[in-house]
């Protein structure tokens, strides 16, 4: 008994400051935003319980068109960052001669010792009407007016890409770093042709560090609010600003949580039909 | 004879390192040829080359008749066996074998019926639908040849294949192999550093030494008539005996020891008094306490250091002045030895024809 007792002290004692962190930080304010959703404030001022917060959502089509709009960018956003990340981490693994391997690693998670609000006010510094490219650019003779090239939803999913490229690349060089390299020449060896092999041998092989990858862009894409509040400009309305208008804004903090409550549930969701369309389990997934 | 596969002075540089040296040889249509030599003497390199994923630096490879220089490994009509395999794990046997298949665009029913015929001939029927992690290290063997075999390839490549099974496993494959082998007639390069799986599966055997090829010979001729000392010493187990020349005529070397006992060999070889003189003598050639009676042998009085007990591998080691190294000496399970300890002085003796001497360079 005593053994027992005396061997899980030291347990409780590394586990206490985390499940503080997460009971105190992060549990109870999620409790008392989901207490708040089902708040509402009747004709006489008063409170009362109702799910009136979330039925609007679905009542007005701006809020559930916004977040059509943002989880389906969110999803292109982590295609995009995919195509561009496998790429770079075959090269880094594959390719790259060894000694180099550390270096284009770290010139990968370069960027990310500047916060994010740096790093998007310097591609503003690039793309902006009176910005870098566009002086070159008219300097050079190329363009006679300058272009605004910030403002749309091609900067900002240019941005967001940028933001979450380490996040896919980490996971897809740990699975790549995996793949034994005579698999690769077994499959050439048997005629295939370079895309046969990326399709039939990498990509299924990367599929864990894939999905894995992919979560955690898209929740973070979606979750974003700094990257499209900046570079989207005022056509590309972002879901997590409508959470920020509900609480700043209109101060209509039950409103708010609700709408907190649905992109999480809703985000929930479509990650779990991902990996059931590509056939993976989030055990595997998250090791 | 139909040539299937020919190498005409082959050379591989890696910067300043030369793994592959000249190399040449041919292989004739349905032959099983084996490239033995120890670990780094070039082999694999060769043999990647040969599947086209190194580029040789000088000489060309002809199979069949085509040139393979400029043409990748995905349009050679060889395939390789991988030394660990490379499987594909996301696949099933079925899958795995048909894969070669579906990349020459052939009709689904083509290949089922292809595959299911291989899996017949590899013992393995109704394996498809398994996993790869389901198989057993000889079955995972097996769906290897298979996957190659289908593809009905001009010559075989093995990068010992055999190397990651277990000892009881390794002897079953490769007579099932070599059996295999002749069921299907196919072309087998096969590349080991293990001697018996060369001797055992060859029809013809070259041994491979820093790049170099010792000899190319039948195994038979490669045991019983090394062309260098490196083959002597690497096939098969060998005593080496170290002299001085002191005389030779019609075809018969006199060695003197350092000691001064003097033996004869039988040589083709022509040797010059003076020169220093190595003899390989197999520990089977040596007879325990010979007759007294039995001509043209080399006698010797040895004392035996120990007994090293392996069944029918049973072997004496012994020691005598004369000698610089203790010599081993293959001891027969017949009880006819038995009276025969640690400590005792014993006389030994072999044919003066049993023995391969070689000049020291």
């Amino acid at each position: 008994m005593l053994a027992g007792a005396k061997s899980k002290l030291p347990l409780f004692i590394f586990l206490t400051p985390i499940l503080l962190w997460l009971f105190l930080l992060i549990v109870l304010p999620h409790l008392d935003l989901l207490r708040m959703s089902f708040r509402i404030e009747n004709d006489y001022g008063d409170m009362i319980w109702s799910v009136n917060n979330y039925l609007e959502f679905f009542r007005e089509p701006i809020y559930w068109l916004t977040f059509a709009r943002t989880a389906l960018y969110a999803i292109i956003v982590t295609f995009l960052t995919l195509c561009i990340s496998l790429p770079v981490a075959f090269y880094i693994t594959k390719v790259a001669p060894p000694r180099f391997k550390g270096f284009l690693s770290l010139l990968l998670l370069m960027p990310f010792w500047v916060s994010e609000l740096v790093r998007v006010y310097g591609w503003m510094i690039l793309l902006r009407e009176s910005g870098v490219i566009n002086h070159f650019l008219l300097k050079w003779g190329i363009l006679r007016q300058p272009v605004e090239m910030l403002y749309n939803d091609v900067a900002m999913t240019m941005g967001l890409v940028y933001t979450s490229m380490l996040f896919m690349v980490v996971p897809l060089l740990s699975v790549l770093d995996n793949l034994d390299d005579s698999l690769i020449e077994a499959a050439f060896d048997l005629g295939s042709t370079t895309p046969t092999i990326v399709w039939k041998i990498i990509i299924p092989h990367a599929m864990p560090g894939i999905a894995s990858g992919s979560i955690v862009v898209f929740m973070l894409t979606l979750g974003n609010y700094l990257t499209p509040n900046l570079m989207g400009g005022k056509n590309s309305l972002w879901f997590t600003e409508q959470i920020y208008n509900q609480f700043i804004a209109s101060f209509n903090w039950n409103q708010g949580s609700a709408f907190g409550f649905l992109l999480l549930i809703i985000s929930s969701l479509i990650i779990f039909a991902g990996l059931k369309l590509t056939n993976q389990k989030l055990s595997k997934v998250v090791q | 004879m139909h040539v299937d596969l020919s190498v005409k002075n082959v050379s591989k540089h890696f910067k300043s390192f030369t793994a592959v040296d000249d190399v040449s040889f041919e292989v004739e249509k349905g032959k099983f040829f084996s490239i033995l030599g120890p670990s780094g003497c070039g082999k694999t390199t060769l043999l990647r080359m040969i599947a086209g994923f190194e580029e040789p630096s000088a000489g060309s490879i002809y199979i069949g008749a085509q040139d393979m220089a400029e043409i990748p490994p995905n349009k050679r009509p060889v395939n390789l066996i991988f030394q660990h395999l490379a499987l594909f794990p996301m696949m099933n046997v079925a899958d795995n074998i048909g894969f070669g298949l579906a990349r020459r665009k052939e009709s689904k029913a083509e290949i089922r019926k292809k595959v299911a015929d291989i899996l017949e001939r590899v013992n393995l029927p109704g394996f498809g639908p398994k996993k790869i992690h389901q198989l057993s290290g000889g079955q995972k063997q097996r769906v290897a040849i298979a996957r190659s075999l289908v593809l009905d390839p001009t010559a075989l490549l093995l990068d010992e294949p055999l190397g990651a099974l277990d000892l009881k496993l390794r002897e079953q494959m490769k007579i099932e192999l070599k059996k295999l082998q002749v069921e299907v007639g196919t072309t087998f390069v096969y590349i080991t550093h293990d001697q018996s799986e060369a001797l055992v599966m060859s029809d013809h055997v070259a041994v491979m030494n820093e790049g170099k090829f010792e000899q190319i010979d039948s195994p038979q001729n490669l045991y019983s008539r090394p062309a260098s000392p490196f083959v002597a010493r690497f096939v098969g187990n060998n005593n080496c005996l170290a002299g001085t020349c002191v005389g030779y005529g019609d075809g018969l070397a006199q060695l003197q020891f350092s000691s001064g006992e003097k033996i004869g060999a039988r040589t083709d070889r022509h040797f010059t008094t003076g020169v220093k003189a190595e003899l390989f003598i197999r520990p089977e050639s040596i007879i325990i306490e010979p007759e007294k009676e039995l001509p043209e042998l080399n006698r010797m009085q040895v004392a035996v250091s120990s007994i090293l007990f392996d069944g029918a591998n049973s072997q004496l080691l012994v020691t005598s002045p004369a000698l610089a190294d203790e010599m081993l000496i293959s001891l027969p399970q017949n009880r006819q030895y038995e009276h025969i300890a640690a400590g005792d002085r014993i006389e030994i003796g072999w044919d003066v024809k049993a023995g391969n001497c070689f000049e020291v360079q």
